[in-house]
């Protein structure tokens, strides 16, 4: 496992000098903060209102200003995943075998799978540095809210992101190990990811039928839902940890295959 | 140290290596010369353990390059034919990547990346990035890497290619001061590189090894004697020439000239290794009637060898097999 390590700190002093993590890390970054201020600012008005109309008709008012801000801000950053991890992972096997320095990883005396598994970590902990300035965001959030607003629902939210990007990156760095240019890579990663997202809509075939339930089944950002409202399934635990195990697995195989092909 | 038995790579249809078998042994260094594509690259990435061979064996330190990829791996230094940099990193702590890599273990890490260093003499470039530097250095950097784990065999192809001459010469002296206590495989495509840092030369062609001699019995001629004689021929003509000297045991092959208008012959008779036909072609001829104008032994060089085997001139010998590129860069 020391192989891993040392594929780990390669890959991390890599991402530090690479202007497309920074660009991709910074686009998150504000489009996040963007989002979470509109949220914000949408929710406060809403109750503003709703606390107006409650003292004019004097119906009771009940409207939990942090939870809906949470809500919203965990479903837009899956969906701003979507977009920004296919720029952190095209790189990661097509950049190395572009230059030839796949050859330098496949002839060091570490196996395929501690590879693999140290490119995956290595993203693993590129994204969480990426998220991690959205907890200041909440700081603000919980401090400035009275009462303090379940922390249940903040946990289940970033276990919920942390999966989906989990699964995101895995998909990602097999597809990225395909080809030899990371634009083909990214471009193949968008679509995957586009794909997966709309799979509930795409295979429908009636309602409450089987193939419409696949398609939801299937359907990549649905399984975040539950996450968000704070709840943790076991069924969407296990759909995303399987979508890491496939994507791991086939990169391997898509190592393997390297080996036997490449000329 | 290395040993290779009837390797063969097959890519689809083609054979890009084929049944070679040589041996290194510790401390020489084996130049692997052969035109582009004969395969050089491929046999050192089954060396290397990038690619599995498709039959055959080959033995790093007594380990099979196969069976025991990692412990294969742990004793070479590779240097591909680009040199796999990270443009992005600075001298000092892209070697310090691959030393982990190589599993150098942390208390002897800073030592080994220093003395990489100082072996390629890039010890005053350690702080640059390596996108900054030029073609020769990033060369020297790809060499550093090779070493950084102080491994025993070293492999390196085409080391010297893209260089200017006067890096050149300070590459091939490099490998030189390494031979010793490395053992060390080149591969050029360049002839003088062998005659000037190799111990032993093995030229391969299309995938075969065609030629495996010490470089200084190669530049003695005694991979192979060569008598020209120069005849006016008697009864029987030209051929009959010919057939009484490929009569003769020990010639391997004639070849016949026919400048204008003397009437005379060249030929061009190669003979067996260590043999010495000359007194023998002139009893014979002249007791044929040939009258005999010229006779003297002519060295095979290496680079007779080498263009021999080629340059297909003879159309039908190795030229009949099929897929003449193999592995290239």
């Amino acid at each position: 496992m020391k192989g891993v390590y040392a594929v780990f700190r390669k890959e991390m002093s890599l991402y530090f000098v690479s202007p497309i993590a920074y660009v991709a890390v910074g686009a998150f970054l504000f489009l996040a903060g963007m989002f979470f201020q509109g949220i914000l600012a949408e929710a406060t008005e809403y109750s503003m209102r709703a606390a107006m109309q409650s003292m004019q008709f004097g119906t009771p008012f009940q409207i939990d200003v942090p939870g809906e801000v949470m809500r919203g801000f965990f479903g837009v950053t899956g969906t701003l995943l979507l977009f920004i991890i296919p720029m952190l992972t095209m790189g990661t096997y097509a950049e190395e075998r572009r230059r030839g320095t796949m050859e330098l990883l496949m002839t060091s005396p570490i196996t395929d799978v501690e590879i693999v598994l140290g490119k995956y970590l290595g993203a693993l902990a590129l994204f969480l540095i990426m998220l991690l300035p959205t907890a200041l965001q909440m700081v603000i959030l919980f401090r400035s809210s009275d009462p303090v607003p379940p922390w249940r629902l903040l946990v289940c939210g970033y276990v919920g992101i942390i999966m989906l990007g989990g699964s995101l990156l895995a998909i990602g760095q097999f597809l990225s190990s395909l080809t030899e240019s990371q634009i083909v890579a990214g471009i193949l990663t968008f679509l995957a990811f586009l794909l997966l997202w709309v799979m509930d809509f795409v295979v429908r075939g009636g309602a409450g039928s089987v193939t419409a339930e696949v398609g939801q089944y299937l359907s990549i950002l649905r399984h975040l839902n539950d996450f968000i409202r704070g709840v943790v399934d076991s069924s969407n635990l296990i759909y995303y940890a399987s979508l890491i195990i496939l994507g791991l697995f086939l990169t391997m195989r898509s190592l393997d295959s390297m080996r036997w092909r490449r000329a | 140290m290395i040993e290779v038995e009837s390797l063969t790579k097959q890519y689809g249809a083609v054979r890009a290596v084929n049944q070679i078998s040589f041996r290194v042994d510790k401390g020489e260094i084996l130049g692997f010369l052969g035109p582009n594509g004969a395969g050089k690259t491929t046999t050192m990435r089954i060396l290397t353990g990038f690619l599995p061979a498709t039959s055959g064996t080959a033995r790093v330190g007594g380990y099979d390059v196969f069976e025991k990829s990692l412990e294969v791996r742990k004793r070479i230094g590779y240097l591909p034919e680009n040199p796999p940099i990270y443009p992005e990193m600075s001298v000092a702590g892209y070697l310090d990547a691959v030393a982990r890599l190589k599993q150098v273990p942390a208390e002897r890490r800073k030592g080994r990346v220093d003395s990489a260093m100082e072996m390629a003499r890039i010890t005053d470039k350690r702080k640059e990035l390596i996108k900054r530097l030029s073609r020769g250095y990033k060369q020297r950097v790809g060499l550093a890497q090779a070493l950084v784990h102080d491994p025993e065999v070293i492999i390196l192809d085409e080391p010297t290619v893209g260089l200017d001459p006067k890096q050149i010469i300070e590459v091939r002296h490099l490998i030189k001061s390494l031979a010793g206590n490395h053992t060390i495989i080149l591969s050029t495509h360049i002839l003088p590189e062998v005659s000037m840092t190799c111990d032993r030369v093995v030229i391969i062609n299309q995938g075969r090894i065609v030629a495996n001699m010490p470089v200084d019995e190669a530049a003695q001629g005694r991979g192979g004697e060569v008598v020209m004689v120069e005849i006016k021929p008697g009864t029987g003509g030209a051929q009959g020439v010919r057939a009484l000297l490929e009569r003769t045991t020990g010639v391997r092959k004639v070849k016949l000239e026919t400048p204008d208008g003397t009437g005379r012959i060249q030929a061009r008779v190669e003979c067996e290794p260590g043999r010495d036909l000359r007194s023998r072609i002139a009893a014979d001829l002249v007791g044929q009637g040939h009258e005999l104008y010229e006779l003297r032994a002519a060295r095979v060089s290496l680079e007779d060898i080498f263009l021999q085997v080629t340059t297909q001139e003879q159309p039908g010998t190795a030229a009949a097999e099929p897929g003449a590129a193999g592995g290239q860069a």
